[in-house]
């Protein structure tokens, strides 16, 4: 773990290995391994319940792994005290499954926030920015409206906006687009696609949108059981044979998927 | 069954501890850059908004309370000219920053455990941590800024409206003098008096704000949760600012 580890040219944003966390006797992260290069977008995909929220979690460190290692841009992060975790988490944008949006605070003052808070931008700049990044989700003319005044597609943007508006050298997404029709998903990846392209940066992505995702994704993680069960570039994962992503794909949920993941058969 | 008993007394120390922990932080936090004054500015406008009408009702009654009650007793002794005095002493002394406490905390002490409670439910408070924002130093100490600084002046208020409620009742309606009245209170009130009110005030203040928002943040993630947190942070301020309340008046007479 040397500070330095930041300097030398890594090639991988986020880097797990065997990662595993229990919660009481079950087991939801069985030896993860997972690596998203820097520049690039990786999706995972997996049935519901099978982890893929508690993943992210660790990743930005909300919780602690009972095993494996988490590495931030080349730096060790795994036994890092709390304290010192803030110099790593302002790389980070974060978009929680549920949004996570202030709710005593407008949609302006929500999506302002890291910038009023993280970065010395003239109030000018900010508004300007958060603005375009409003527009940029389809939600122009809606900053005064707080979150509970909107329908759950438009907060889930909001909450996207937040995420993107400090451009974050790593992007968090989970579920950016669930509880959008189809053109405002196809909208959002674009967008997500091109700000991911402008500034640079990495991004894992937490999606149920398959294979539509698979269009602005450079690698696909296929969650299953704990693990990722199948990784690749988007056509080394769409002409694997294996069965579970097939089945998984197909809409065809196996019966031990749907008993939220017993290890069985 | 003793391994049992020894994880729960275990669980209970560790529990303290944090409890503890968390007020060493809240006002450790409110001491470190970056300040928040702007927030701490806001809560003491919610506490003040929300127990403002309430601190003025409760401490008009209280005095007038003392005042019947006071001039019919002192009337036995024929020395209803002390009715100020008695009236100033028992409020500034004991019943305003204690009732006033009360108040607050039933008032604006839930509603914070309430807010801190959904806030931690809805995942708000993660998004703060992930954005590289200590939660504490943002939501618990303004809070805790706001209590020290709102606590001392409410209750300055609850004494003001109970001795004018205890002359209102005991003057104005029972007859005792109202030249005594004012003159007791200016010769027997001491400065040590009040700054005693005022000491209990700002314990009681860091009271509330702590359990409440321990008990909002720690809320579990759920509708009863915030429940539960709301209802246990009135109850655990009422019981501590009462015993509170006797270790600040033995300690300093
Ligand atoms: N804080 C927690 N305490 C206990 N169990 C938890 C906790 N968080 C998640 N779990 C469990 O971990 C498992 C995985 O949850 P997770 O939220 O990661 O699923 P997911 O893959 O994101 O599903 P979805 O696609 O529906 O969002 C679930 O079975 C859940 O019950
Ligand atoms: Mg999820």
């Amino acid at each position: 773990m040397t500070p330095e580890g930041n300097g030398k040219p890594n090639t991988n944003a986020v880097e797990v290995r065997g990662l595993k966390r229990s919660f009481g006797r079950q087991v939801v992260l069985n030896g993860v391994d997972l690596e998203v290069p820097a520049g690039k977008i990786v999706t995972i995909v997996g049935p519901s319940g099978c982890g893929k929220t508690v993943l992210l979690k660790h990743l930005n460190l909300l919780l602690r792994p009972d095993a494996g290692s988490i590495i931030i841009d080349g730096i060790d992060v795994t036994r890092m005290r709390s304290a010192a975790l803030n110099s790593v988490r302002e790389k980070f944008g974060m978009l929680f499954q549920a949004g996570a949006l202030f709710d005593s605070m407008t949609v302006f003052e929500n999506v302002a926030f890291p910038l009023v808070e993280k970065t010395s931008l003239s109030r000018e700049q900010i508004r300007a920015r958060v603005l375009e990044t409003l527009t940029a989700v389809g939600l122009q003319g809606m900053d005064a409206k707080y979150p509970s005044e909107m329908s759950g597609g438009m907060q889930k943007r909001a909450a996207l906006a937040r995420a993107l508006v400090h451009r974050p050298k790593i992007l968090m997404l989970d579920e950016p687009t669930t509880g959008l029709d189809p053109s405002r998903t196809g909208a959002i990846h674009d967008l997500i696609r091109q700000t991911q392209r402008n500034f640079g940066l990495s991004a894992v992505m937490v999606s149920h949108d398959v294979p539509a995702v698979f269009r602005i994704s450079d690698r696909v993680a296929f969650m299953h059981r704990g693990r990722m069960q199948l990784t690749g570039t988007v056509e080394e994962v769409m002409a694997s044979n294996d069965d579970e992503f097939k089945r998984f794909l197909a809409g065809r949920a196996s019966g031990d998927d749907l008993e939220n993941n017993q290890v069985s058969s | 069954m003793i391994e049992r008993l020894g994880a729960s007394i275990l669980d209970g120390i560790v529990a303290l501890g944090n409890f503890v922990l968390f007020l060493f932080n809240s006002i450790a936090f409110a001491l470190i850059p970056p300040y928040k004054p702007r927030l701490a500015v806001r809560q003491i406008r919610i506490i003040g908004a929300d127990s403002l009408f309430l601190i003025v009702l409760i401490g008009a009654f209280t005095g007038m309370v003392l005042g019947l009650q006071g001039f019919t007793t002192l009337r036995r002794f024929g020395s209803e000219g002390a009715l100020g005095t008695v009236v100033a002493l028992v409020i500034v002394r004991e019943l305003g920053p204690v009732l006033a406490a009360l108040m607050i905390a039933a008032r604006a002490g839930s509603a914070m455990a309430a807010e801190l409670g959904a806030m931690q439910s809805t995942e708000q408070v993660d998004a703060l941590t992930v954005m590289a924002i200590n939660p504490v130093q943002y939501l618990v100490s303004p809070r805790m800024v706001a209590g020290i600084i709102s606590f001392p002046l409410l209750t300055t208020i609850f004494d003001v409206i109970g001795i004018w409620g205890g002359w209102v009742v005991g003057c104005g309606l029972m007859g005792a003098p109202s030249g005594d009245y004012f003159n007791g209170i200016a010769a027997q009130l001491e400065s040590h008096d009040i700054a005693i009110g005022l000491y209990k005030a700002l314990c009681f203040g860091v009271i509330v704000m702590w359990v409440s928002c321990y008990k909002g943040y720690h809320a579990q993630r759920m509708a009863t949760g915030v429940s539960r947190a709301t209802t246990e942070a009135v109850v655990l301020s009422s019981v501590l600012i009462l015993m509170a309340d006797y270790i600040v008046g033995a300690l300093l007479l």
